[in-house]
């Protein structure tokens, strides 16, 4: 099969941004967008078709072959034989990746055409969109770690340019600003891990028999720099890869560097659906499972440590889900939860095989697979909301209560996402949950029951934001003042029909699947049966439903005792986690007071004072001397006369002498 | 026939003189002057020294005709500029004349 038409899927998302970028100025509203909508639409084809050839056919090894249709040398390094390539790399992992991207990308293609009609830049949306699209299945079809670096940045400008849309808000610049700075300064861990990961193992590749086979060589001797790869080996290559995890770690919102992604959600709803819910901020994700063989191969003690960072996040994200108001700062905080579970996912995997018996791998499966599911949920759900939020015009859950009666079919969709991301069968969320939680508890106990109590976490707090917005309190004030103007009650269709599409993967991709998502996506490429562990799939759903019973209690009804008791029993506690734990006023102290205050202020000080003043002091020097001179040139003829004469008298002299 | 220093003293005195003229004279006309008379006394020294070195021989005569020549140019030359600097400023006198300065 030949794959070279997959070029195809990167080139139409850049035409399209090219036009809408340049040409969008003359273009109606309705043409901008039919042509990002469609050029997204025919990569969604593409994608589909290339899935599908390439899930068809299995090598001789049981595997699916890694296939690279493209690749060529972009920019040599003149060092140790290290070359920047530019490709299309097609793996299991990519190709499910391309159908997550085209898919949440169509749908947030035409359902942003009911959201932002008629919105001022409607051009510039499309285009930004095109862009994202673009770079998002760069990143992901990558060859290399240096194009998916390039890629990565790309994704992280539209990032910026969409949270920034509503350029005349101050809080949108603010996010914007907080977003780019925050995973700029992770990207630069990245980088240096890149470069540190390049020097040592002479590859940038994501091939990685070479490096193996340089290190393996090394312990022999007969590589070219055995000393450089004995200590890639050692601490080295843990050290690079915990580095590019940073990177990571910024993109995917780990704590502490999760601070941009609440604040994101000043972007227009759809924007946060595709970018910060389904595809851009799983990219850490994928970065880490990109890097796999290399982490399990040689820093698996470091991987660990990425496992225990992703469980305190999913944590304190829940924690903090539970208390807010803003509901799409609860849906923030729970993807940064679910995107913890997947990096929990990956951290307790200790071994390649996969199969009945070696449980040590299914993480890598489960990260995949929740990555998958999640993407699905979590965009319905941003959607549902942003079709409340249309409705409402408000973000906060005061302005709704009560929603099911005006909004059916987001009132079903939204439910079917909340029960699959609670972990309810048959819902696609429960599978892959489950899958994470089998995974830890083969790696310890204490890890396996933590995610558990994080997962009923997920229940109660994503009851609470729905019961609060489609049951609960009504604001009957409100919603008879907007039923007065007339623009109240369900979306239209192009925005209800992503929602139930969406929902529908939500419902069947779980189990609907031909064999299992495991005989697609596995650590080592050999198809893995999943199979649910009854005793943990029990506990989970349990463990759920109670959690959901709990919710049903205290936030179905239109007056809310209980919880208003809980509030008043713990003021500290609810008013800790509504502000986030005060990490952002840390944040605050400490590059204010801490770092402008006694580093940026005194180096601003050398630099007005000591660099500039060394300048000023020989400009104004200059300009002294060429003061002091100047009467010299005085344009009395005889006084230049008298200068010439003396010189004469003077030469006269010295030729006497 | 008289004695070859008393006409170089005199053309001494007329040099001296031209360079007396030419720093302490304020007015560009008399400034013009004094620079035709160090020429003069220039051309005298080339008539004389060609008479003492090279007797009958031309060479300083010819010489000195082209120095009166370029001389009564540059003169020519000079007045018509202080003739156009008068007409622009109304006033020939050196001290003023210092808009070219820098």
């Amino acid at each position: 099969m030949d794959y070279q038409y997959t070029l195809l899927i990167l080139c139409l998302p850049i035409v399209s941004f090219l036009i809408l970028g340049i040409g969008g100025k003359w273009l109606s509203h309705k043409a901008a967008g039919l042509i990002g909508t469609l050029s997204i639409g025919t990569v969604a084809v593409l994608s589909y078709y290339t899935a599908f050839h390439y899930f068809a056919e299995r090598g001789a090894d049981g595997t699916f072959a890694s296939i690279v249709p493209i690749n060529f040398e972009w920019l040599p390094f003149y060092v140790g034989n290290l070359h920047f390539d530019m490709g299309i790399l097609l793996d299991p992992i990519s190709v499910m990746m391309l159908i997550v991207i085209s898919t949440v990308s169509l749908m947030v293609h035409i359902y942003s055409f009911g959201y932002m009609h008629g919105e001022r830049g409607f051009q510039r949306y499309y285009a930004f969109l095109s862009l994202f699209t673009m770079s998002m299945l760069g990143l992901v079809v990558a060859t290399n770690i240096f194009q998916m670096y390039m890629f990565w940045e790309l994704v992280g400008v539209c990032s910026y340019l969409l949270i920034g849309f509503y350029f005349t808000e101050k809080p949108a610049i603010a996010a914007s600003k907080k977003a780019f700075i925050v995973t700029r300064f992770a990207d630069l861990g990245f980088l240096v891990g890149i470069l540190v990961f390049g020097y040592y193992t002479g590859s940038f590749s994501f091939d990685f028999t070479e490096n193996f086979q340089y290190a393996a060589g090394a312990l022999h001797g007969v590589a070219p720099d055995a000393a450089k790869a004995i200590a890639a080996g050692g601490f080295i290559l843990p050290t690079a890869l915990f580095l590019m995890f940073i990177g990571g770690a910024g993109k995917s919102a780990m704590f502490p560097l999760h601070i941009w992604l609440p604040d994101a959600m000043e972007g227009p709803t759809p924007v946060s659906a595709l970018i910060h819910a389904a595809t851009m901020v799983v990219a850490g994700v994928f970065q880490v499972a990109r890097m796999f063989p290399m982490w399990i191969q040689y820093a698996p003690e470091t991987l660990h440590y990425v496992a225990w960072i992703g469980a305190f996040t999913a944590f304190y994200a829940a924690a903090v889900a539970c208390a807010q108001s803003d509901i799409k700062r609860v849906l923030a905080f729970s993807t940064i939860s679910q995107i913890a579970f997947m990096m929990v996912a990956l951290g307790v995997c200790t071994e390649m095989t996969t199969g009945h018996e070696h449980v040590g791998s299914v993480g890598y499966m489960a990260s995949m697979f929740h990555l998958f599911t999640h993407a699905m949920f979590k965009a319905t759900l941003f959607l549902c909301a942003g079709c409340i939020i249309h409705a409402v015009h408000s973000n906060e859950m005061s302005a709704m209560g009560g929603m099911r009666k005006y909004m059916p079919v987001t009132n079903w969709t939204f439910l079917i996402a909340t029960l699959a991301i609670s972990g309810i069968p048959p819902f696609s969320g429960f599978f892959s949950k489950d899958e994470i939680l089998s995974a830890s508890f083969a790696y310890s106990p204490v890890m396996g029951w933590v995610m558990t109590g994080i997962a009923a976490m997920t229940a109660f707090y994503m009851f609470r934001v729905y019961y609060g917005i489609f049951w609960g309190t009504e604001n009957k004030q409100l919603h008879e003042e907007l039923k007065a103007h007339g623009h109240f009650g369900e979306a239209p269709l192009v925005m209800t029909a992503p929602l139930v599409l969406l929902t529908l993967f939500t419902v069947f991709c779980g189990w609907a699947l031909p064999g299992s998502f495991g005989s697609f996506v596995s650590a080592d490429g050999q198809a893995y049966n999943i199979h649910l562990d009854p005793q943990i799939a029990i506990t989970s759903v349990v463990i759920a439903c109670i959690s959901i019973g709990l919710a049903t209690w205290i936030y179905i009804r239109s007056s809310q005792p209980v919880a208003e008791r809980l509030k008043a029993a713990m003021p500290h506690l609810h008013e800790w986690a509504y502000r986030r734990f005060y990490i952002d006023e840390i944040y605050q102290f400490v590059t204010h007071r801490i770092i402008f205050a006694y580093i940026s202020r005194p180096i601003a000080w050398f630099d007005r004072h000591v660099v500039d003043g060394t300048l000023n002091g020989l400009a104004s020097g200059a300009n002294y001397v060429g003061e002091s001179i100047r009467p010299l040139q005085s344009g009395r003829l005889q006084q230049y006369a008298y200068v010439f004469l003396l010189g004469v008298v003077v030469l006269f002299f010295i030729m006497i002498i | 026939m008289i004695q070859i220093e008393y006409i170089l003293i005199v053309s001494a005195v007329m040099m001296f003189a031209g360079i007396f003229g030419f720093f302490t004279r304020r007015s560009t006309l008399a400034i013009l002057l004094s620079i035709e008379l160090m020429l003069n006394a220039t051309d005298l020294n080339f008539a004389v020294i060609n008479r003492l070195m090279h007797t009958g021989g031309h060479e300083g005569y010819f010489f000195t005709l082209f120095s009166i020549a370029i001389s009564a140019a540059e003169s020519a030359v000079a007045i018509a500029i202080m003739i156009n600097i008068y007409r622009q400023l109304k006033d020939t006198t050196a001290d003023k004349l210092s808009k070219l300065k820098w």
